[in-house]
């Protein structure tokens, strides 16, 4: 039950929305798809879905295309949020549910038990459009979810959500894919990334720029980070060599720096200077990475 | 259940179940009440006070006094309404009296030498309700009687010079009617292409403004993502289709019903109008199939013109095209009651979207080949299947498409979107 995507091209017209996208995700895996506004990810997730065909390259999920066969297979939460406003949750949810191929029962009975997890079952004979944005969006999660998908993609799910929330969500998201589920997820949040996803990948204008797994990606990036505080300034050393950028902080400043051993550098440089209150090295985060591959623009 | 029927069940339980549904049904249904026991309504309310006035009182001005005496015996078989007065008074004064109101008008008539007759009439309007028509057609016959007394004619030879004509209309043309079958014809047919009309209006409206709801509240992403656009297209139409049903027979219980219990007589007012019978069963079954296949032709173009809106607001400008289709057609056909053989009722009643309205029109008012609605039939089906294969293509690409603009332009981007590549 692997997704395979081999070499998929999509234009429209003369626009080239993915270009020569290549990723295989695992079965049980969960995979980040991250990008800028307008990379080509909700292309990418309406080609998976079938929902538009590939101008070149193929998609496969378990040696098989996506399709009306098997949608009631994959679980799909859309970027833009949409539900029937009129309807009640109860009523639509188990309708959409339907249309996956679960039963009326069933579809119930799930219900109930997302709703009481999400702390929310007084909504059940609610019409959509008198809950907040919020709430709705837990709704439209439960609306993705309750045929138990084995192939779940999830556009932006915790975009709009409070932190406590998006803590509730993220959990329900693990349970799911320690249950089996494959979960393509694609978020601007990088911390969500890095805190869910084992690999990932970040497209830009349609092409890969990243694609592996999350340490190997951290490793090969190769500039580390250093986050220094003391008393005394340290802006000079955005000329200091091996030095990629200064960030200044409340608590310090934060430098990029071409590789672990500058570091060493640094510390000698600035041992006799003053009080150092705290020398750290650290990772880099996904979103330092991000920055870097995408382009400062995106700041 | 499938998921064409859960989307057929759910789109026609929705309907059934809103206000504005459950509301033109009812207020249709009293409509229909009112309409058919209107004699019993309108003598409860208008009987009585308004006799007095319903009569017209003409005074004469005669200065021989022969003419008047024929007039008042002459119109009391012509028309009872009228009461005429003989006068003595002067011209003068009686004018004053009709421009006072003691009289509704003033007939002023001579004799001359020749045996003419020369009348002035004088009343306050010149409507209908003046009734010059009759008496001048009274006056036509003393004039004629007084020159037969001149010209010392027998009764039987006065009677032979008023001979009638026996004129009776038929038509060379074996397509044609007689004149009974066309008056029975056109009330059925009148009421058929009415209640098309205003169908394919009002539901493929409904049929529209569903998917761009859907399609503006977003649900239709997750939709299409389950079941296939062309599955979800044909599952709204029918779903609203089998409500229309629903809708008319309740209408046509309601009606019959109501024309049963009624106590109005079926003679004359209303009813002369459609006196339903032999070959109007015919017409009746034509009917049906021409109501079915305009229902299909523009839902299914109402259906794809909704997946281009992005926003219920551009809906009407959007659906314009359908509108006025379904306006022309209906005039068209209008006009085919009054001439049917027109050249260019015949022409656009083979044209897809005009023939369910402009072919049944025909098929009512003359005695058509059989193969001539068969063809305007076949021409609309290849159309609804041709329309509902592009229309599935449109509406794939067209519900996954946002923007502002909403014109016809869009329709060659959403098949750009939903192009098949292999």
């Amino acid at each position: 039950m692997t997704l395979h995507i081999k070499n998929v091209t999509k234009r429209f017209g003369d626009h080239v929305a993915v270009n020569n996208l290549s990723l295989t995700i695992p079965e049980k895996s969960m995979f980040g798809f991250l990008g800028a506004n307008g990379a080509g990810k909700t292309t990418t997730f309406r080609m998976i879905l079938g929902l538009i065909d590939a101008s070149d390259g193929e998609i496969k999920w378990n040696d098989q295309s996506i399709g009306y066969h098997n949608s009631n297979e994959v679980g799909y939460l859309p970027e833009e949020r949409g539900l029937y406003p009129k309807m009640k949750v109860k009523d639509q949810i188990v309708y959409l549910a339907r249309l996956r191929g679960m039963d009326k029962k069933s579809a119930e009975k799930e219900l109930t038990y997302w709703l009481d997890r999400f702390n929310v079952p007084e909504y059940e004979n609610k019409r959509v459009e008198e809950l907040s944005k919020g709430n709705q969006q837990k709704i439209q999660f439960i609306a993705a979810i309750l045929h138990k998908p084995s192939l779940l993609i999830l556009d932006e799910p915790f975009s709009g959500l409070d932190p406590v929330n998006v803590e509730i969500l993220k959990e329900a998201v693990r349970d799911i894919q320690r249950q089996g589920a494959t979960i393509v997820f694609s978020s601007h949040r990088m911390e969500h990334v890095e805190e869910l996803c084992e690999s990932l990948c970040i497209i830009h204008k349609g092409s890969t720029v990243v694609h592996g797994g999350l340490r190997e990606i951290k490793r090969s990036f190769g500039k580390k980070n250093l986050l220094i505080d003391t008393d005394f300034d340290l802006t000079y050393l955005s000329s200091f060599p091996g030095v990629v950028k200064v960030k200044e902080r409340m608590d310090g400043v934060e430098l990029q720096i071409e590789n672990e051993a500058v570091s060493q550098a640094i510390l000698k440089e600035i041992n006799s200077k003053g009080f150092i209150r705290q020398f750290s090295l650290e990772e880099p985060s996904l979103n330092d990475i991000f920055i870097e591959k995408v382009g400062a623009s995106f700041e | 259940m499938n998921r064409f029927g859960l989307i057929i069940a759910k789109t026609y339980v929705e309907k059934f179940k809103s206000k504005s549904f459950l509301i033109t049904t009812f207020l249709f249904m009293l409509a229909i009440v009112v309409g058919t026991n209107f004699q019993t309504i309108t003598d409860q309310f208008g009987s009585g006070s308004d006799r007095e006035s319903d009569g017209w009182n003409i005074v004469i001005y005669d200065e021989e006094g022969r003419i008047a005496a024929a007039v008042e015996q002459q119109l009391s078989i012509v028309n009872q309404d009228i009461t005429i007065e003989q006068s003595d008074a002067s011209l003068a004064d009686l004018e004053d009296q009709v421009a006072a109101g003691e009289y509704d008008a003033l007939l002023a008539v001579s004799l001359q030498d020749n045996g003419k007759i020369t009348a002035d009439y004088l009343s306050e309007s010149l409507t209908s309700r003046a009734f010059s028509t009759d008496l001048q057609l009274t006056l036509q016959t003393i004039q004629s009687n007084f020159v037969a007394t001149e010209l010392n004619l027998s009764a039987d030879e006065l009677a032979m010079l008023n001979m009638p004509v026996a004129f009776e209309q038929s038509s060379f043309s074996d397509t044609a009617k007689s004149e009974t079958e066309l008056n029975e014809a056109r009330g059925l047919v009148y009421i058929m292409i009415f209640a098309i009309y205003m169908s394919v209006l009002i539901y493929s409206m409904m049929i529209a403004t569903e998917v761009a709801t859907e399609k503006s509240s977003r649900v239709m992403e997750i939709l299409i993502s389950s079941v296939s656009p062309v599955q979800q297209i044909f599952a709204k139409i029918l779903g609203v289709g089998l409500l229309g049903l629903t809708q008319l027979a309740i209408w046509g219980t309601v009606g019959f019903a109501s024309v049963q219990l009624s106590s109005d007589s079926m003679e004359g007012g209303l009813y002369s109008l459609f006196d339903f019978s032999s070959s109007s069963i015919e017409t009746f079954l034509f009917g049906i199939v021409f109501f079915l296949l305009g229902y299909f032709l523009f839902a299914t173009l109402a259906a794809f013109l909704g997946s281009l809106v992005s926003r219920i607001e551009d809906l009407q400008q959007m659906l314009m095209p359908v509108t006025l289709l379904v306006v022309t057609g209906a005039m068209l056909s209008f006009y085919g009651l009054a001439d049917p053989e027109a050249s260019f009722v015949t022409i656009t009643s083979y044209i897809p979207f005009f023939s369910p309205l402009v072919m049944l029109t025909r098929v009512g008012m003359l005695n058509l080949p059989l193969w001539e609605p068969l063809l305007a039939i076949g021409l609309t089906v290849v159309t609804i299947i041709i329309l509902g294969w592009f229309g599935a293509k449109v509406y794939r690409g067209g519900v996954l498409m946002y923007g502002n603009s909403s014109s016809f332009k869009d329709i060659k981007k959403a098949l750009m979107i939903s192009k098949k590549e292999k």
